[in-house]
């Protein structure tokens, strides 16, 4: 077989790059603003606050029990019949956010839950506040341990958010399709696909590990055991 | 009076761990809880600064009334000094750091302000040196003295420890009784649940002997420990005796 790879297929794909890292991004960081709330209401969700909880519960059922798919074609092609539109990228963004919100709410419950629950007591002890205890004494503690999971979720989401060339997003899975489409190049197409995700995904891992390690604290979390 | 205490009832299911509780503290009294284990001693703590909220009964601190559902139980926590079993320092905190976590968020101190009074109190319980370090780099023995400052930088009217010293190797209880019998003698008023007699015999205003969650007699303790007026104290001195080969 003979191999074919153009120079003129590497503008369209850092465009698509581009814009895989955008909608990862946003989606990440937006879904760990809206996972945190979850994860936090799930687990402190008690007495006035349990309506919050069967919600944010029902929410992480709903939204892990059901394909991001089918969640991708509900929100661009089943909302706009009750008036609710979107553009491609911005049902992406709103699809990938809802469903890693859903993921990552779980990884941080798993985090927060295993603060002992020691810190909570002397931080009430303390005198302060539960909404401060939260903040200052279990989070602290949660966020670091919630990196290598969260990582996973970062890693799994780049790949993930392809599925968004669907609905017509030029994203780097969308741009191989039209090259690969115009070009009859297929296999040497996603080969260089392959190989962005590849490099991308190695680069980020490089980055969370030096995160974890520089936030790491002597007897916190598993690093803590090397 | 500083600390009343008046018909303290918890039950856990089935089980009623405090039937009706009844004691009081004066400024700068020690008194310190003995009994057998499961006996409600640490829920009799908990109980007065509600980390566990009584069923019935109630207790005041001076004038304010804890148990009242009106109270502002934050405030009250702020003055009611804390140490537990395990120490329970943050984790992710040096030791700096888990004196001034109260003075700061609590008492609305400024960094400079809390750092001052933080490093004044880890001089006191001897550890100024190791104020930068993570609690998973000091001794046991060490945490329970940071823990036991992080407690006095509030400026607490009393402190709880409850059974301070059991998670300690045998060579470390001693540094930490130090510090405690230390705060005896400066008048900071402590209610200690403890097995260590010896400290009890030594330091203590008074010693209440709880069983079955209730206290079967209190008293001070040449009287308890001489001739204790019940036989079930009686039984129990002479098994932790048995246990501990008599005081430490």
């Amino acid at each position: 077989m003979n191999l074919v790879f153009s120079w003129s297929w590497l503008p369209k794909l850092a465009q698509g790059l581009g814009l895989t890292l955008e909608l990862t991004g946003l989606s990440m960081a937006l879904g760990a603003v809206l996972g945190l709330i979850l994860a936090i209401l799930r687990v402190y969700g008690r007495g006035p606050l349990y309506p919050a909880y069967l919600l944010a519960s029902g929410y992480v059922h709903l939204f892990r029990g059901t394909p991001l798919l089918v969640q991708l074609m509900t929100i661009y092609f089943a909302l706009p019949t009750v008036g609710v539109r979107f553009s491609p990228v911005g049902a992406g963004i709103l699809a990938l956010t809802l469903n890693t919100a859903a993921y990552q709410a779980e990884y941080f419950r798993g985090a927060i839950q295993s603060v002992r629950a020691g810190q909570m007591q002397a931080a009430l002890a303390l005198g302060l506040s539960r909404l401060q205890a939260i903040r200052y004494v279990v989070l602290p503690q949660a966020l670091r341990l919630v990196i290598p999971p969260w990582s996973n979720e970062l890693i799994y989401m780049v790949k993930g958010s392809a599925v968004v060339y669907l609905i017509g997003v030029l994203e780097l899975m969308g741009q191989a399709k039209n090259i690969a489409a115009r070009t009859f190049r297929n296999f040497e197409v996603y080969i260089v696909v392959a190989l962005f995700y590849l490099a991308l995904i190695f680069l980020l891992t490089l980055i969370l590990r030096a995160v974890e390690r520089r936030t790491r604290i002597p007897g916190l979390g598993a690093a803590s055991r090397v | 009076m500083l600390l009343r205490v008046e018909d303290l009832h918890k039950r856990y299911g089935k089980e009623e761990v405090l039937k009706g509780v009844s004691f009081s503290l004066d400024k700068g009294e020690t008194k310190v809880i003995i009994g057998p284990s499961g006996t409600g001693k640490s829920t009799l703590l908990r109980c007065i600064n509600r980390l566990t909220e009584p069923d019935r009964g109630r207790v005041w601190l001076e004038e304010v009334e804890i148990t009242s559902p009106k109270v502002n139980i934050n405030r009250i926590r702020a003055q009611i000094g804390f140490v537990f079993q395990d120490f329970n320092l943050f984790t992710h905190l040096t030791a700096l750091d888990n004196v001034r976590l109260g003075l700061m968020r609590v008492k609305g101190m400024s960094r400079k302000e809390a750092t001052e009074r933080a490093m004044a109190e880890l001089a006191r319980v001897g550890l100024a040196d190791k104020a930068n370090a993570y609690p998973a780099e000091l001794s046991g023995g060490q945490q329970q003295r940071v823990s036991i400052a992080r407690a006095l930088a509030m400026d607490p009217k009393l402190i709880l420890f409850d059974e301070p010293t059991s998670a300690l190797d045998p060579e470390l209880i001693g540094e930490v009784l130090a510090v405690m019998e230390d705060l005896a003698k400066t008048g900071m008023t402590m209610l200690v649940v403890t097995h260590e007699m010896g400290f009890a015999r030594t330091v203590a205003d008074e010693i209440i002997f709880m069983e079955k969650g209730v206290i079967v007699e209190q008293g001070p303790p040449d009287q308890l420990f001489q001739c204790p007026k019940h036989p079930r104290t009686a039984e129990f001195l002479r098994r932790i005796t048995d246990l501990y080969g008599g005081t430490r």
